[in-house]
């Protein structure tokens, strides 16, 4: 990675007894796309305050392009910011609150109309520059909060849940949009989020937050395939459970007893006798009858399917295996095949070793 | 089709109390108007004809011209105070929270709730003391504290309508905090601040009880001389007087009530006042 353009390190904010945010720590590349994500309450939204300066850390050190950016007031650090609420100006015209930061700099008039011009045309909303923020719809009020926030070309650009108020089809398409934005502008970008989904589709980088720490912080599909916490398997994506001991630790793998089967998985750093669990993902779980034979790179358990969720796009199959813990298996549905497995049919769930992550519980 | 409401028994006495309680509070207005035009060298009513001499008189007599410079004198530099004031005080109270902040904000509007009589009596006794007797200053003081209540109480009204990240955002734009106070918060909160301005105008104007006790036949505000010439002789010009007081009111009052529809509309504040 190039010098980073922002680095965290050690950050922590504490409100009274409440630790709102934790030693955070982490490196934001150059043009890089970063998603705070997590649960309402993990801290995403204080720690991006923090770095735009309108929250004080209580502790640890940020750096901007190599040089501290704590003392340095929000006005002064150059930084974007587009609140969840849009916070735009209700006094001001389209135009005027556009023109506000770049008024904030004294540039002359005609560069302001420029500028202003260019950032509508960026967010697609030429011609919208004498309308007043009340007359716009919450996806237009959007696009003018983050028109606002780029056009005095920040050094980084803060985004908190920007698309939480917008109905999931505006939400795709402004997605679609913020992510075009980002390639033009070359722009490097905080983005919080509690939505996952949103999370793996934008991001360069995930931070998964969980009360007020990062638990795990890398690219999409590493988060997705290699969960390095329960919490993380758990809240990216959905995850099945096999709760067991951990009997057998060498090189990536490990074994783990769940009550008389023996299932295998990757894993690193776990110690022998340790309680642990292990996580497979519903859509790497193949239904086959009962006593099919598995390979020896891959887990088996029996069970009984209880129900049977049609989803549209996949079948949602929920089997109990025989200690009683409820497994989710998704099937992908095609038109031209009837569902031979039904609710009450005695089945055996088999997948790759490779696809199953051992954790500690 | 909507049906005509009967007139219930009920109804009809309803009706009948409004009336009432409308013609007792508009009739002495009316016959004061009515006289102040009146064509008689005295008081009588019905009045005998149409004139305008009540006014000229007004208009002419040096003694109730000094005392209405005087009232203005003390009238406008108080109620710009009390506004600057109220609006400071709304907007620390409104977002330090600390202790006896309630207490505070109590002791602000006391002269709302405190006896008027009670403090003109401690404003005469402190005046006495500081040399602020029967000069300009004490009264322009004494009026300021007056009216911040109405200052404070309009101005926190509309703060708690103006959203706290507003003045972030103007941070992170660039803004200091004195020019994100300028550009943002401020415009968004001056229909209060006008409103509590044109109240303190009235107030200030209108004041009789504590102007009594603080001034003196040199220094004297309209209404003081209205008080003292209304005990001897009984002159109709000061129905003139009463009319033109009640007309000025009037007139704040209904520019007032213009500031804070439109504050209420989308349009920037500024634009009520045809800025
Ligand atoms: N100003 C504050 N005073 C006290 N507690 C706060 C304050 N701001 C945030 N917190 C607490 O800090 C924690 C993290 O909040 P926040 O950063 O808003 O989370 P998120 O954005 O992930 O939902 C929460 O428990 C919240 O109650
Ligand atoms: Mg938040």
């Amino acid at each position: 990675m190039l010098a980073p353009v922002l680095e965290l390190v050690a950050i922590r904010k504490v409100y009274g007894d409440t630790v709102a945010v934790g030693d955070v720590s982490f490196a934001l590349g150059r043009g890089e796309f970063l998603t705070l994500l997590g649960p309402s309450g993990s801290g995403k939204t204080t720690t991006l305050m923090m770095v735009a300066g309108l929250v004080a850390p209580s502790a640890g050190t940020m750096l901007l392009d190599g040089k501290p950016l704590d003392p340095l007031p929000p006005y002064k650090r150059n930084i974007g910011l587009v609140f969840q609420s849009y916070a735009l100006f209700p006094h001001m015209t389209v135009a005027q609150n556009i023109a506000f930061p770049l008024e904030m700099r004294g540039m002359d008039r005609r560069e302001i109309q420029r500028r202003t011009g260019r950032a509508l045309d960026l967010v697609g909303l030429p011609g919208y520059e004498t309308r007043y923020p009340d007359q716009l719809s919450g996806g237009q009020q959007q696009r003018i909060a983050l028109a606002r926030a780029i056009v005095f070309e920040p050094r980084l650009l803060l985004m908190d849940e920007p698309l939480g108020a917008l109905d999931k089809k505006l939400r795709e398409q402004m997605q679609i949009e913020i992510m075009r934005l980002h390639k033009q502008l070359d722009i490097s970008v905080i983005y919080v989020t509690h939505d996952q989904d949103e999370a793996l589709v934008m991001s360069d980088r995930i931070a998964v937050f969980n009360s007020g720490r990062i638990e795990q912080l890398g690219a999409p599909e590493e988060l997705y395939e290699r969960p390095a916490s329960r919490f993380v398997a758990d809240f990216l994506g959905e995850s099945n459970f096999f709760p067991g001991i951990a009997k057998v630790v060498g090189g990536e793998h490990c074994e783990i007893e769940h009550g008389k089967d023996r299932l295998r998985g990757r894993s690193r750093g776990l110690a022998a006798g340790q309680a642990a669990v292990l996580a497979v993902r519903p859509e790497r779980i193949r239904l086959a009858p009962p006593g099919s034979p598995a390979l020896a790179s891959e887990n088996f358990v029996s069970g009984r399917v209880r129900n049977i969720v049609y989803l549209g796009k996949s079948r949602k199959y929920i089997v109990q295996i025989d200690d009683g813990v409820e497994i989710a298996v998704f099937e992908q549905a095609r038109g031209d095949r009837i569902p031979t497995v039904g609710v009450g049919d005695a089945v055996t769930l088999i997948w790759p070793v490779d696809d199953s992550t051992v954790l500690s519980a | 089709m909507k049906k005509p409401r009967a007139l219930t028994p009920w109804r009809a006495l309803r009706l009948a109390v409004c009336g009432l309680v409308a013609a007792m509070m508009l009739a002495p207005l009316a016959i004061v108007l009515t006289l102040s035009f009146s064509a008689a060298p005295f008081l009588t009513f019905p009045p005998p004809g149409f004139s305008l001499q009540w006014y000229a008189k007004f208009f002419a007599d040096p003694v109730w011209m000094a005392t209405l410079r005087t009232s203005v004198m003390v009238m406008i530099p108080s109620s710009l105070c009390a506004s600057a004031l109220g609006t400071a005080a709304a907007i620390a109270l409104s977002r330090v929270r600390f202790r006896g902040a309630s207490l505070l904000i109590g002791l602000l509007m006391a002269p709302l709730v405190v006896p008027v009589i009670i403090t003109a009596a401690a404003i005469f006794g402190a005046f006495r003391v500081w040399g602020l007797y029967g000069t300009v200053t004490g009264l322009i003081l004494a009026h300021t504290v007056l009216t911040i209540p109405f200052v404070l109480s309009t101005t926190l009204a509309s703060l708690r309508m103006v959203d706290r990240t507003l003045e972030s955002a103007a941070l992170t734009l660039g803004a200091t905090p004195w020019r994100s106070f300028w550009r943002v918060i401020f415009p968004l909160i001056l229909p209060g601040v006008l409103s509590g301005l044109l109240f303190a105008l009235v107030i200030s104007f209108d004041e009789l009880t504590v102007s009594l006790f603080i001034s003196t036949p040199t220094v004297r505000p309209i209404t003081v001389q209205m008080w003292s010439d209304v005990r001897g002789s009984v002159d109709p010009t000061i129905t003139a007087i009463a009319t033109s007081l009640f007309l000025f009111t009037l007139v704040v009052m209904l520019a007032e009530t213009l500031v804070s529809r439109r504050a209420r509309g989308r349009r920037p504040p500024l634009a009520a006042l045809g800025f």
